[in-house]
């Protein structure tokens, strides 16, 4: 069996990054959008961890704790927005989200 | 440690693993990882595909206690804990109230993709080949010999980089206390939005 | 396989550490064995504890004064219909009890009943119950969204804003007490839970009443909070009766409702054990530095088979004391069978305790630790078993309200006082 290599973790990462981005790109529901952001921000986690992991140093997993925190505060902010906005105009769909004042 | 045992180490991880702390050598790590890295990839293949959103939601639960699983492998348990308490037990939870708050009925029986997803599909696989081939062409830049991380003080040296002083290892002190300002200024944004009346 | 197994007993670190596969899937047997009795034995004393606390006598018919009553309600249970809402989704609802089962027995692989006795000593071992610890509140949103129904919707929603608020105060009463594991003579302090135990026996001082008050600060928030996450009461708006019939488990019913409880005991047992072994020493014993030496040694290592012979008379008593009426004959002849259990165990574990004073390095001494590590923790985990079920005869309910602020407005600045002033104290006098 091949032994697992950085490689192994680089490519799952990618994978995630790619499933993200055709979440965020055809989906309409917001919160799945929101989801789908998520994905992508684990996916460059995962790989900051496994560089980190090549170099044998731990800038990558600090930096990746910093990562964790910041998609903690855009989640709860992306959350509000979407409240305030559903209690304006009963939606959730990106497409009917159009106008910039109404 | 003698010289043939540091080649020997150097030859694969596992063995690195062994040579510095004998008796915590890994155990069927390829098992493991595909199964983490299934887990993961096919759940988040459900956490865009799922017409309900509590689905999802659940499924991006699977997805992140997979790759939690994933550092734990990567010799980083001090990320994984963070990763679950944070991203699972936090934002996910955060994430179920808001589907059950702005869940109505209307919403379930739309549509679900919109209506210009061949163009996102087709810019992802565009995204994905970009990958491939940078993966194909830069394979050897990630070399098979990985230094070891020793697994024991990993969450006393993350906060000497997080909180030591600048000359002693604590490069990420001013970063740690901007982040602390950004958490406060998501607190305070998230009141003021969801507030009826300012 | 022999070989594993006895590779075990002579070495020191827990079997997942020293990759000792067979004795982690023993204790993995050992620990849901011992959960499934302990849920067995804390609905018998709940509801027993209740009744005397009400003046009334509590279950009395089942078995000799109600102890068959257990195994009673479980077959009720379990030979139940199993109703599913029309509208609800087969999926989550099926789901949900197995999330909240999941979250509450993990936490088990970290708990330590010894210096080797645990599944595994995870170098994050009290950040892994926190994080797991705190998927709990996924299985009870997921069970309040999967019933369609409204009461368990708003139980669900209560219940997991009640267990968020109370977890920060967990968390930062948690953080005190690893502080404090810092001031051991080798400099660093450890998140791994054996490591904390072992920090407490090397400073020789229990962490409740290290710098006193605020070890005993520390634990006062902790206990609360406990009580707090595990919705019971005085914080068990979510799920009683009178107010939400019965929240966020209305529409289950049967052995989806029992795997519901069995989550709940479980999650009490595997928080109160957390707090023993942060705050009360874990399978220390107490007075290790006023009454050492090998006498003294010698008696603390008879309480196991004290403890299982004082109940034992009791069951004695109580059979000596039931009438002798022919319509009591088999309650009388079962509490003797059950009286006479007791005294066996109780006669094996003192056989353990003097067979294993006279080599110490036998595996009859070996046994002995094993079992004294064991008893002394479990018996702290007994206290707060018995303590939980005292506040909720004692007690009346929080209002959702008052609950609320009472985690943001109280627990949580008073945690973040005391870890603070801890901190203080600990670099002032290292």
């Amino acid at each position: 069996m091949v032994p697992i290599t950085t490689l192994h973790y680089l490519v799952v990462a990618a994978a995630l990054f790619v499933l993200g981005v055709i979440g965020v790109l055809t989906r309409r529901n917001v919160v799945i959008i929101l989801m789908s952001i998520e994905l992508i921000l684990n996916a460059v986690n995962l790989n900051l961890v496994a560089f980190s992991r090549m170099w044998g140093n731990l800038h990558g997993q600090v930096f990746a704790v910093f990562i964790v925190v910041d998609a903690a505060a855009e989640a709860a902010v992306g959350l509000g927005i979407l409240i305030a906005f559903f209690r304006n105009k009963e939606t959730i769909n990106v497409d009917e989200i159009n106008l910039l004042k109404w | 440690m003698n010289v043939a045992l540091m080649n020997q180490a150097l030859m694969s991880p596992a063995l690195m693993a062994q040579a510095l702390n004998p008796g915590a050598a890994p155990v069927a790590t390829p098992f493991f990882f595909y199964m983490l890295a299934g887990a993961a990839i096919l759940s988040g293949l459900f956490v865009i595909t799922r017409r309900n959103a509590v689905h999802s939601a659940l499924a991006l639960i699977v997805t992140l206690l997979s790759v939690s699983g994933l550092y734990l492998m990567l010799y980083a348990p001090f990320v994984a804990g963070v990763q679950i308490i944070v991203y699972a037990g936090g934002i996910m939870v955060l994430f179920l109230f808001v589907i059950m708050l702005v869940s109505i009925e209307r919403v379930t029986k739309e549509r679900q993709f919109n209506r210009i997803w061949p163009v996102g599909l087709l810019a992802s696989c565009a995204l994905l080949a970009l990958f491939v081939s940078a993966f194909s062409k830069g394979k050897d830049l990630f070399p098979e010999r990985r230094m070891a991380l020793v697994e024991t003080s990993n969450t006393q040296q993350i906060g000497a980089l997080l909180y030591g002083e600048a000359a002693r290892m604590g490069q990420y002190t001013f970063a740690f206390e901007i982040a602390s300002l950004l958490l406060l200024v998501a607190i305070l944004g998230a009141v003021i939005m969801t507030k009826r009346k300012i | 396989m022999l070989r594993e197994f006895m590779s075990y007993l002579g070495s020191s670190v827990p079997p997942a550490n020293a990759g000792n596969q067979l004795w982690a899937l023993i204790y993995v047997f050992i620990i849901f064995a011992g959960v499934a009795v302990a849920v067995l034995c804390m609905n018998w004393i709940e509801r027993k504890a209740l009744a005397h606390f009400q003046v009334r006598l509590g279950p009395m018919r089942v078995g000799p004064h109600g102890l068959l009553q257990p195994f009673a309600d479980a077959i009720k249970l379990l030979t139940k219909e199993d109703v599913i809402p029309a509208e609800a989704d087969k999926v989550v609802f099926w789901i949900a009890p197995v999330i909240g089962l999941l979250a509450a027995f993990t936490v088990y692989t970290v708990i330590p009943f010894g210096p080797s006795e645990a599944v595994s000593d995870m170098n994050i071992g009290i950040l892994f119950m926190l994080g797991v610890s705190s998927l709990g509140v996924l299985g009870i949103v997921t069970a309040g969204w999967a019933s369609n129904s409204h009461y368990p919707l708003m139980g669900a929603l209560r219940s997991s804003a009640q267990m968020v608020s109370y977890e920060v105060a967990m968390g930062l009463a948690v953080v005190s007490a690893l502080l404090m594991t810092s001031l051991n003579t080798s400099g660093t302090g450890t998140l791994s839970m054996i490591g904390i135990v072992e920090a407490q026996q090397q400073q020789g001082i229990w962490f409740i009443f290290k710098f006193f008050p605020l070890g005993l600060a520390a634990f006062a928030i902790f206990a609360i909070a406990m009580i707090a996450e595990t919705n019971r009461a005085p914080f068990d708006l979510p799920e009683a009766e009178s107010e939400l019939t019965a929240g966020f488990h209305t529409e289950y019913s049967g052995l989806r409702w029992s795997l519901f409880m069995l989550g709940e005991y479980a999650a009490m047992i595997a928080v109160s054990s957390i707090a023993v072994t942060l705050w009360l020493g874990g399978w220390l014993r107490p007075l290790p530095n006023l009454l050492h030496g090998a006498a003294w040694e010698f008696i603390f290592s008879l309480f196991p088979g004290l403890t299982f012979g004082g109940l034992a008379l009791i069951a004695f008593i109580g059979t000596a004391r039931m009438p002798s009426h022919a319509f009591f004959r088999i309650q009388r002849a079962g509490l003797g069978v059950f009286a006479a259990l007791l005294g066996l165990i109780a006669l094996l574990l003192l056989v353990i305790a003097v067979a294993g004073r006279a080599n110490d390095t036998s595996i009859a001494a070996r046994f002995r630790d094993g079992v004294d590590y064991v008893y002394w923790f479990v018996l702290k985990v007994a206290v707060f078993m018995y303590l939980f079920i005292w506040y909720r005869a004692t007690w009346p309910r929080y209002r959702f309200d008052q609950l609320m602020k009472v985690g943001w407005k109280v627990m949580l600045p008073i945690s973040l006082g005391v870890l603070i002033v801890t901190a203080i104290v600990g670099v002032l006098i290292s």
